[in-house]
């Protein structure tokens, strides 16, 4: 009973692992198949879909657009969410709770939604579509995210630095970036990771912001009209293995943070 | 900070405001039986994905949490959550892959003698339902382990010490106790459920619509943006009821 309770467990086990990560490997297998369809069986390795996929200017160019609306809008986002979560945390707000609801609402809503709601403002403003609209509504998105990790993190001893450097005579700008930037460091850190891994894989904001010059997930939706296709596959492992990467950084910042 | 404040409520502010000028377009989402079906097939699909990820999910946080030795557990973890941080519109072209019908999944059915023909899976609703529990399993995973995780041993230890058997303190002890990391991933999966488009649209085919599916529509090929807007305000509605009901068991502290 007690060996068959284990077994079971450990099938049951293997079996959600097997399940995760079953799409994965289809992909990265089929990426790494010469013939024109991602399709079994598989007949051997070869690069050629990463040469095909790396010598496409579309994808090249909106692969440098991704990571340029990522590290902007995440940097953007993460100055915004640390002023805001820095003003909530040292002066008495009228209404403070109401106002922090406000900003941490779009979490709640679909990017969809979102997405349609800039879309509607900046038709009636006048503003055209492009890449710097999907960076808007990119820092929209991870905003609230930057500003709930901040906030709290700030917790009352940092107060107490503040006014150390105050009483010695610090400028208020000086306080702000030598003391509570330094000391909010790890928090600031792990925002700007996290909206750097969002605004990467995000797509329907940036679908419905841009216009010819866009972002790699929509140009990758654009290889998807024509069916299965290695180069999406090729292209798809590529993707996945820059978010990996940045998981694994982000974990290996947390662990010794945690350590420390 | 305000301008982008005045940003997002202002864009919110444009939802209502197409929509309350007149009620027509939302007269027209309970006219119309096409809109009708696309609400209850995207809140029949968001709970089924509910049900079966949860299902799926306990026992698998459950391992990991009491039968993985302690040393392995973080790693087994951030094994089983790897997928999670491939791009949304790959994970779902990955599992068209996996179900169409020349797939891993249809080859091996027929090339081993259990099927003779390939099962449709992608292009229905169980390619969408598939797509979304592979997704959802990791993130129930994540937040029902961190539950487990909290568990002091010594509850199971006084349940056994008052005589009750592993079922008991299951049922009595230890589910009661994880109940607020049940509903919180669950709280999440149904918002992040409803609201996707990709996967559907992808996985889906055009057999049947869903409420995202059918709010890009007048976009996309209508320019109709009150209707969608009408739309996309009704199905925040339903979110919103659905965080009322779970809001019982979503204590969103400052910790």
């Amino acid at each position: 009973m007690r060996v068959l309770g284990k077994l079971l467990v450990a099938i049951y086990g293997l079996a959600v692992y097997a399940f995760i990560f079953l799409p994965v490997v289809v992909l990265v297998l089929f990426s790494l198949q010469a013939t024109s369809f991602p399709i079994p069986p598989f007949t051997g390795p070869s690069l050629r879909w990463y040469e095909a996929v790396l010598g496409d200017t579309r994808l090249t160019s909106a692969l440098v657009n991704s990571v340029m609306v990522a590290v902007i809008s995440s940097a953007l986002a993460v100055g915004l969410g640390f002023l805001s979560a820095w003003g909530f945390a040292r002066y008495h707000l009228p209404r403070a709770a109401l106002l922090r609801g406000l900003i941490t609402l779009p979490l709640t809503v679909s990017y969809l939604i979102i997405g349609m709601g800039i879309l509607i403002l900046f038709n009636t403003a006048g503003i055209p579509k492009s890449l710097a609209a999907a960076g808007i509504g990119h820092v929209v998105i991870n905003l609230p995210l930057c500003f709930a990790i901040i906030y709290s993190q700030m917790g009352d001893n940092q107060v107490n630095l503040e006014r150390a450097a105050r009483d010695l005579g610090a400028p208020e700008w000086k306080v702000l970036f030598l003391i509570s930037v330094p000391v909010m460091w790890p928090a600031i850190f792990a925002s700007f990771f996290l909206s750097m891994t969002f605004s990467w894989d995000e797509f329907v904001i940036s679908f419905l912001l841009t216009r010819f010059d866009t972002t790699l997930p929509v140009e990758i939706w654009n290889l998807l009209r024509s069916g299965l296709n290695p180069r999406t596959n090729a292209i798809g492992s590529l993707v996945f293995g820059v978010s990996v990467v940045l998981a694994i950084l982000f974990e290996l910042i947390l662990l010794r943070r945690n350590r420390a | 900070m305000l301008p982008f404040v005045a940003m997002g409520v202002l864009s919110f502010m444009q939802h209502g405001g197409d929509g309350s000028a007149s009620f027509d377009n939302y007269r027209q989402f309970f006219d119309n039986p096409s809109y009708w079906r696309a609400m209850v097939n995207s809140l029949e699909v968001t709970l089924t994905v509910t049900a079966i990820s949860v299902l799926l999910a306990y026992p698998f946080a459950w391992i990991l949490a009491e039968v993985v030795p302690l040393r392995l557990q973080r790693l087994a973890l951030m094994l089983a959550v790897l997928p999670f941080w491939t791009s949304y519109v790959v994970r779902s072209y990955s599992w068209l892959l996996v179900l169409s019908e020349n797939g891993v999944v249809n080859k091996a059915l027929t090339g081993s003698g259990l099927l003779s023909d390939p099962v449709q899976l992608a292009n229905s609703r169980a390619g969408t339902v598939i797509g979304f529990v592979h997704f959802f399993v990791m993130l129930l995973t994540l937040t029902i382990f961190a539950n487990l995780k909290q568990l002091s041993p010594s509850y199971r230890k006084a349940a056994a010490d008052l005589g009750a058997g592993p079922l008991r303190t299951f049922l009595h002890v230890i589910l009661p106790l994880t109940l607020p990391g049940i509903m919180v991933g669950a709280f999440l999966t149904f918002v992040l459920c409803i609201g996707d488009y990709i996967t559907p649209q992808i996985l889906g085919g055009n057999n049947e619509l869903l409420m995202p599916q059918l709010i890009m529509m007048q976009i996309g090929r209508r320019g109709d943006f009150p209707l969608a807007s009408a739309l996309a305000i009704i199905l925040m509605v339903v979110v919103t009821i659905a965080y009322l009901f779970c809001a019982r068991w979503l204590k969103l502290e400052r910790s």
